[in-house]
């Protein structure tokens, strides 16, 4: 009696598994004869979370006109990135700052013996301060009271500051609620570095992953702070410009003139900031220049990095990096990455400096 | 009810008296819901609202008081207490309810839209943008991953228990039920980190696959299911366990044809338990077994998705059209609920088999 | 008893040999599972005791000034959890084994378990996306007419991610846990003693006071100790809901919050290098402690009262 019981469990537990294990009918079982394309393999990266969108996006073109390669990126955050490339456990990283003078100074396990790693600029996003206060539709902010706002000094909307830079709107008597990221994130390194650099006085922080202050309140990613802004009211804070959805964004000030967030506008100021110091001629990590005083110009962007080997133990890795990291780069995976995930397409100057660094990738 | 035929007068019934009618309690409710939502509807009118959440809580706690006091003054003070906690443990409940019910409709609505779109569970996310796709790679590798992890957990956690109960004297069945303990308080985060650099010193860095991550939940079960079995295998009453071996029947034997089927039911509960505790579990997946879009049937090489993973990273990195996303990670949530549903009522048929037949 | 005779010596039969082996591997087994995690937290950690503080997050004082906050808010926000589960949870365990009808209480004892299930991603997208929102004109309220209570002092928070809300969620996670436990347990409570109280004229609620819970007793401190090690261990859940700051405060609606170890450990972690997560680890090890006191305490309270389990 109990074996057969056993037996016809067992059997139902086979039916199932059996009917699960059938092919996803969207992966067509490669090897056909339709691709030109001659890679083949499962490649791996890691890193920013702020490209996972785009990565997405970018790896389904890639795997459709190569078929046979299988690629996964594990968004797991920019500092877990590339220790895990710097470790050896994967192809490529992504991550939202350029490898510091330290990590460069080390060893890369995957990268060939005396080779180094490179920076190379793939995913540039402005970043929007979003805002949700009734019957406030357009809100212009400087810098100086962005970061008030940001550090606590301001704590209502009907405060006078806020009211000068903006005529004609009437501000309600309501508590400002900041949010700020609560995980350590590019984004938030981004914007403070864009609120040192231009309200020094009141900023006096550095630049950070980690939200500096203790004010205001933290959320967990760029869909949490986007909800705890759409959920709240009286609520401001900082996101991905393509995550803004439908909260109204402010403009910033450039120069003499309020600047909202345009793909072009973010694009122009990585195109325009000086290089870092002390790096290989192939080595694009930038020095973004946010006090620019040009109004075609956004200032307050995130770029994002590809941290790849200048040649690769594997050479295998190196052809496939190379079609990857150059798909991504090209006017192709640019639009991509614009039609998905928001972000602002490398300026054509740029596109030219990319393409001779990834030439150069052995 | 006999009455004795030398008297015929008709006496009051002496096991009702001094008691409220059965139907008391209900009309205290109705009463008290009336006064309450009544004042609720008097006093929101001025500004147009009427909050009729203030009306219900105030008219449960005002039923709850005159239960007690009308009790109190025809029955005693003994069953007023009664009445009283009946109240507070009910309440408890329907209170309990509240959260799950809100909790369950929210995934349900959200979800369940997408849940039948067709391509949801026949499709993976491999070269999909935007809309459609599905979630059928995480689907297999959440049971896979899960299914490893039930494997290594359930005979390790179960043989403990018994260690624990039946054998084990002295110091280790002290350390063990002890250290057991402490493992209920490892953060899903930490096992994730150690099942990782355990794996990285034989595999190499970087290393990513779908065992790993059943090992690193198995840190996570394991405990659940010793100590739930612990404690119900200890239940067992003892006349049972020496009636049998009263019988000459060995030791081993006892346990697995007496103890266990008499505890099966509380048993299953535990390592059901145990599943619901681990299927769930976002952080540790995410750091040994990785994210993917394509299907992979190798629990032993490369990355596999889960499910919790699928629905993270759906809410956590959308592409532009983020309701898609935001869509698709509802439904995973809702595919992981039915797929432990499942689960349970299979375990309760399987366990319903093998457990003897009381009254219970 | 008489006079003890002759020791007889069991027969070893190799069933009996081999099963109690196997049970004692099991066990041996999770110590050296244990011991490989401790021995991982150790070696990781070592570096952060260490270090320059001035390398940590925050650049605090000390490392212990820096683990101080979050040892705080963990242990606030699992009590907290605590104090508002067991209440409820032993009212649901009750009321299913023991005032239910017995049909409707299987079903309802099974819709509860599958809430176990939730993943905790779940949880923390209802609290910080439906509950808090929700529940935040209720905390404005209490501010305003009960801001001069310690425990709420104002400013308010204005999205409602709050450590109470934290709390909450965290109390509706274990719910499940703790009640499948406990019911287990009330229903095992023997049918001769329930029927014993009440045929001496218990109410139920005495028939429970005297029979049920005493018996249940140990069961419901490891039922609750389980549910504690979940709301200690608890990461995305409230890594998602909580707004968090470095902060000890018992204030229980405002924006800046004591966060926990876990939610800390997974809001850093990714983008941690180097010391960093030392540090973050270290933290883990930490907690690890806590977990550790709480259970020695716990088994404690259980020994003083072992006379009503079945098999000692």
């Amino acid at each position: 009696m109990k074996i057969t019981r056993i037996g016809g469990i067992a059997a139902l537990a086979m039916v199932g598994a059996l009917a699960l294990s059938s092919c996803a009918s969207n992966e067509t079982p490669s090897g056909d004869e339709s691709s030109a394309s001659t890679l083949s393999g499962t490649f791996n990266g890691a890193g920013s979370s702020a490209q996972g969108s785009a990565q997405e996006a970018w790896i389904a073109a890639f795997q459709t006109a190569n078929p046979d390669v299988t690629i996964n990126y594990d968004p797991t955050g920019s500092g877990a990135g590339r220790a895990t490339f710097i470790a050896g456990g994967s192809d490529w990283a992504g991550s939202d700052s350029a490898l510091s003078d330290d990590e460069l100074a080390g060893t890369f396990e995957s990268c060939a013996a005396d080779s180094k790693a490179l920076d190379i600029p793939t995913y540039i996003s402005p970043i929007a301060v979003i805002f949700n206060v009734d019957g406030v539709d357009e809100l212009n902010l400087d810098s100086d009271t962005l970061a008030k706002i940001f550090k606590g000094d301001i704590t209502n909307w009907n405060d006078p500051a806020i009211a000068a830079l903006n005529d004609g709107v009437t501000f309600p008597d309501l508590a400002i609620t900041a949010v700020h990221r609560s995980d350590d994130s590019g984004t938030t390194k981004n914007f403070t570095d864009y609120l040192g650099q231009t309200a020094p006085t009141v900023w006096d922080q550095k630049a950070a992953d980690t939200f500096p202050f203790q004010s205001g309140e933290g959320a967990q990613g760029t869909t949490g702070v986007v909800d705890a802004v759409t959920n709240g009211s009286g609520t401001i804070g900082y996101a991905d410009a393509s995550k803004a959805g439908s909260l109204g964004t402010a403009a910033i000030k450039v120069g003499d003139e309020f600047v909202s967030y345009t793909p072009e506008a973010a694009a122009a100021v990585v195109a325009d900031s000086p290089l870092a110091d002390g790096r290989d001629a192939n080595d694009l990590a930038f020095k973004l220049d946010r006090t620019t005083t040009d109004p075609s110009h956004y200032p307050l962007v995130l770029v994002s990095y590809s941290i790849v080997c200048q040649e690769y133990a594997d050479p295998a890795k190196a052809e496939f990096v190379k079609a990857y990291i150059g798909y991504i780069t090209s006017a192709d995976g640019q639009s991509v990455a614009a039609e998905s995930a928001g972000a602002a397409p490398l300026s054509d100057d740029l596109s030219a400096k990319v393409a001779d660094a990834i030439a150069s990738i052995k | 009810m006999t009455t004795g035929t030398q008297a015929p007068r008709v006496i009051a019934n002496s096991y009702t008296a001094g008691k409220l009618p059965r139907w008391t309690p209900w009309a205290v409710l109705a009463v008290a819901l009336v006064v309450s939502l009544g004042a609720a509807a008097i006093m929101g009118s001025p500004e147009g609202e009427f909050n009729w959440i203030l009306g219900i809580i105030g008219g449960v706690v005002l039923f709850v008081f005159a239960n007690w006091l009308l009790s109190r003054l025809v029955e005693g003070a003994r069953q007023a207490t009664n009445r009283l906690i009946t109240s507070l443990v009910t309440g408890a409940f329907v209170l309990a309810l509240i959260p799950l019910i809100w909790l369950t409709l929210t995934v349900v609505v959200n979800g369940l839209p997408t849940f039948l779109n067709g391509t949801f569970l026949s499709q993976s996310m491999r070269n999909v943008v935007g809309e459609g796709g599905g979630a059928l790679h995480a689907i297999v590798g959440t049971l896979l991953i899960t299914g490893l992890a039930a494997v290594i957990s359930i005979p390790v956690g179960l043989m403990t228990a018994i260690y624990l109960v039946e054998y084990g004297t002295g110091r280790l069945a002290k350390g063990i039920t002890f250290f057991v303990d402490v493992m209920t308080g490892i953060p899903s985060i930490v096992a994730g980190l150690a099942t990782y650099a355990v794996f990285a010193l034989i595999f190499g860095e970087g290393v990513r696959m779908g065992f790993a991550g059943s090992v690193a939940l198995s840190i996570l079960m394991i405990p659940v299911v010793v100590r739930s079995s612990e404690e119900i295998i200890r239940l067992v009453p003892n006349e049972l366990r020496e009636a049998s071996y009263a019988l000459g029947v060995p030791k081993w034997r006892t346990i697995a044809k007496v103890v266990l089927p008499t505890s099966i039911a509380g048993i299953t509960t535990g390592i059901m338990l145990s599943i619901s505790r681990v299927i769930g579990e976002t952080a540790p997946l995410l750091i040994v077994a990785g994210f993917t879009a394509s299907m992979n049937y190798n629990p032993f090489s490369e990355r596999m998705m889960s499910l919790p993973v699928f629905v993270y990273t759906q809410y956590v990195s959308p592409g532009t059209d983020a309701q898609f996303y935001f869509d698709r990670s509802w439904a995973g949530a809702l595919t992981l609920i039915l797929i432990v549903a499942l689960l349970n009522a299979i375990a309760r048929i399987v366990s319903h088999y093998f457990s003897p037949k009381t009254g219970r | 008893m008489t006079a003890a005779p002759a020791r007889i010596a069991a027969k070893k039969r190799l069933g009996d040999t081999l099963f109690s082996g196997a049970a004692l591997a099991a066990g041996t087994l999770i110590l050296v599972v244990l011991a490989a995690v401790a021995i991982f937290l150790v070696a990781q950690s070592i570096p952060a005791f260490l270090v320059d503080p001035a390398e940590i997050k925050g650049s605090p004082d000390s490392f212990w000034s820096y683990v101080g906050p979050l040892v705080f808010g963990t242990v606030w926000a699992a009590a907290l959890a605590l104090i508002i589960a067991v209440p409820i949870a032993l009212g649901i365990s009750l009321f299913i084994s023991h005032y239910a009808p017995r049909r409707l209480a299987q079903g309802l004892g099974y819709t509860i378990d599958l809430l176990a299930a939730v993943p905790s991603v779940v949880y923390g997208l209802w609290g910080a996306g439906v509950l808090a929102p929700a529940i935040q004109p209720f905390y404005a309220w209490l501010v305003d007419n009960a801001g001069w209570f310690p425990l709420f002092t104002p400013p308010v928070s204005g999205t409602g991610r709050t450590i109470l809300t934290v709390a909450i969620v965290l109390a509706v996670m274990i719910l499940p846990i703790i009640t499948a436990l406990c019911r287990e347990v009330f229903l095992q409570t023997p049918k001769l003693h329930e029927e014993a109280a009440l045929a001496l004229g218990a109410t139920r609620w005495e028939m429970i006071r005297m029979a049920v819970l005493p018996f249940g007793r140990p069961g419901i401190i490891s039922a609750v100790m389980l549910g504690l090690g979940r709301a200690l261990g608890e990461t995305m859940a409230v890594a998602m809901v909580l707004s968090p700051a470095v902060i000890i405060s018992f204030v229980l609606t405002s924006s800046q919050n004591p966060t926990t170890i876990p939610a800390n450990i997974a809001l850093n972690y990714p983008e941690a290098h180097g010391i960093g997560v030392n540090v973050l680890i270290a933290t883990g090890l930490i907690l690890f402690v806590i977990t550790f006191a709480v259970n020695s305490v716990a088994r404690w309270a259980v020994s003083l009262r072992k006379e009503f389990s079945g098999a000692n």
